[in-house]
């Protein structure tokens, strides 16, 4: 049923193919861009909906429930008016104890919101895609966090939007630490795929830390800022449980990520 | 070559690439998005011709690995492979048979992942794989199985409302037209 033109198309296509696979790194990422980059007025549309279908349900919200939720908030921003004050006698404080030791000046995140428009339609990557870009000051290799944690980190830089590759990625690796009161305190390790469950959201490895780790379940872990890519002290997750690894020279403990990652709608990219 | 009827499969197969990036009920709901390409791929090779085939493979296997950490192409070979071995044996294929979608739909939802990782993993990548593959590999054959006759039913729909319809002939001719009586 195949006509020899058919065949010929066939070469073609098949050599287009190899081609593109062969595409380095880089070049692979602005071309996948500027390919996704057809769907921006479907992403537009999806986003003014979104905002429209937001707007007209707080407009459905009762009067006394829009009412309890400002006076919630009334007394969140005191609180947290409180504590950044209090936090600023402690950064003073900090900043002059640096100093006498010689230590070098921690810089203050500078934080852009941005909204994830996308997630990955494979099923076998963790990545999604947020509505900022160059044109904001992006580029690759910079964090990205909620509130609650890291999230991951820019794998691709469009103009106007960026592909984040998320924690529980293979191509994810981070450097961290254990934080907080225990034995294994500043103990470092790298933040990988969970071992045991790599699909399960929410869960990864650190691994590569000492065979006679103390690490204790409960212990929250944190970047190091080992590598440069991201700053220290970024909330990872909490240790779960551990296990010895190679015949016990060196452990692995599982860790439960502070960040929801399947329920992300709005999350913060650390500007360098 | 009317180029309507591949515009719309197309067409399909780019809002269908978006939605599977942006909603995500089917993850939440079932732990895995079900893909639509394959189904739309059954469909064009059963009643397009070969450059649709072409086509939606090229198109389609681009969009959904530009918005994925897929290598650009890696999806492409995978749906072009299922469009041709569909389309080379179309003849004996029950195309009217809503079984046979199903069954045709499956097949495909089922293939075209298998497809993409062994291109995945032969380039070298590591791609998240477990137990759970196994179950997101069913619901993707399953998701696909049940969208095929829904794309046939569809696009059918479409072809008849916007498509020109030859007015078909009957056997009446006025010649040859007996005239009982007396005449």
């Amino acid at each position: 049923m195949l006509k020899k033109s058919h065949y010929i198309i066939l070469f073609f296509v098949v050599l287009l193919v190899v081609l593109l696979l062969q595409l380095p790194g880089a070049p692979m990422g602005k071309l996948k861009l500027a390919i996704s980059g057809l769907f921006l007025p479907l992403f537009g549309l999806s986003n003014t909906t979104h905002q429209w279908f937001g707007q007209a349900m707080q407009g459905l919200a009762p009067r006394r429930e829009l009412q309890r939720q400002i006076d919630q908030l009334r007394q969140d921003n005191e609180e947290l008016k409180l504590r950044l004050a209090q936090d600023a006698q402690l950064e003073i404080e900090n900043a002059h104890l640096r100093i006498q030791v010689g230590w070098a000046k921690q810089i203050r995140w500078r934080l852009k919101p941005a909204r994830v428009i996308a997630r990955d339609p494979a099923n076998w990557w963790r990545s999604l895609e947020i509505d900022l870009g160059s044109h904001d000051g992006l580029r690759t290799n910079l964090a990205v966090l909620t509130p609650d944690g890291l999230v991951g980190r820019l794998q691709s830089v469009g103009e106007a939007r960026s592909q984040v590759v998320l924690l529980g990625d293979p191509n994810l690796r981070v450097a961290a630490k254990v934080a907080g009161p225990g034995p294994a305190n500043s103990e470092t390790g790298i933040i990988a795929v969970n071992s045991s469950t790599p699909q399960e959201e929410g869960m990864i490895d650190l691994d590569l830390l000492s065979g006679a780790s103390g690490v204790e379940p409960g212990q929250s872990v944190v970047t190091s800022g080992e590598g440069g890519v991201f700053p220290v002290g970024i909330p990872i997750g909490t240790i779960v449980d551990k296990r010895p690894k190679e015949y016990g020279l060196s452990t692995e403990a599982r860790v439960k990520l502070a960040a929801n990652l399947s329920g992300l709608e709005e999350v913060w990219v650390i500007l360098p | 070559m009317n180029w309507r009827p591949t515009m719309f499969v197309l067409a399909a197969a780019f809002v269908a690439v978006f939605l599977e990036a942006s909603v995500g009920f089917f993850r939440k709901v079932l732990g895995a998005q079900v893909d639509v390409l394959p189904a739309l791929m059954v469909y064009a090779a059963l009643t397009l011709g070969f450059t649709t085939i072409v086509l939606v493979a090229i198109c389609g296997g681009l969009w959904f690995d530009s918005l994925s950490l897929n290598p650009l192409g890696a999806s492409v070979l995978p749906l072009l492979l299922i469009g041709l071995l569909i389309y080379r044996s179309r003849e004996l294929l029950l195309r009217e048979h809503v079984f046979a979608q199903m069954v045709l739909g499956a097949a495909a939802g089922a293939a075209q992942p298998l497809g993409t990782l062994f291109i995945l993993l032969n380039k070298g990548q590591t791609p998240l794989l477990g137990w759970l593959t196994l179950w997101q590999w069913l619901v993707m054959a399953a998701g696909a199985g049940l969208v095929t006759p829904v794309c046939f039913k569809l696009f059918d729909r479409l072809h008849r409302a916007l498509e020109y319809q030859p007015v078909t002939q009957t056997s009446f001719r006025p010649d040859r037209e007996i005239k009982r009586g007396r005449g």
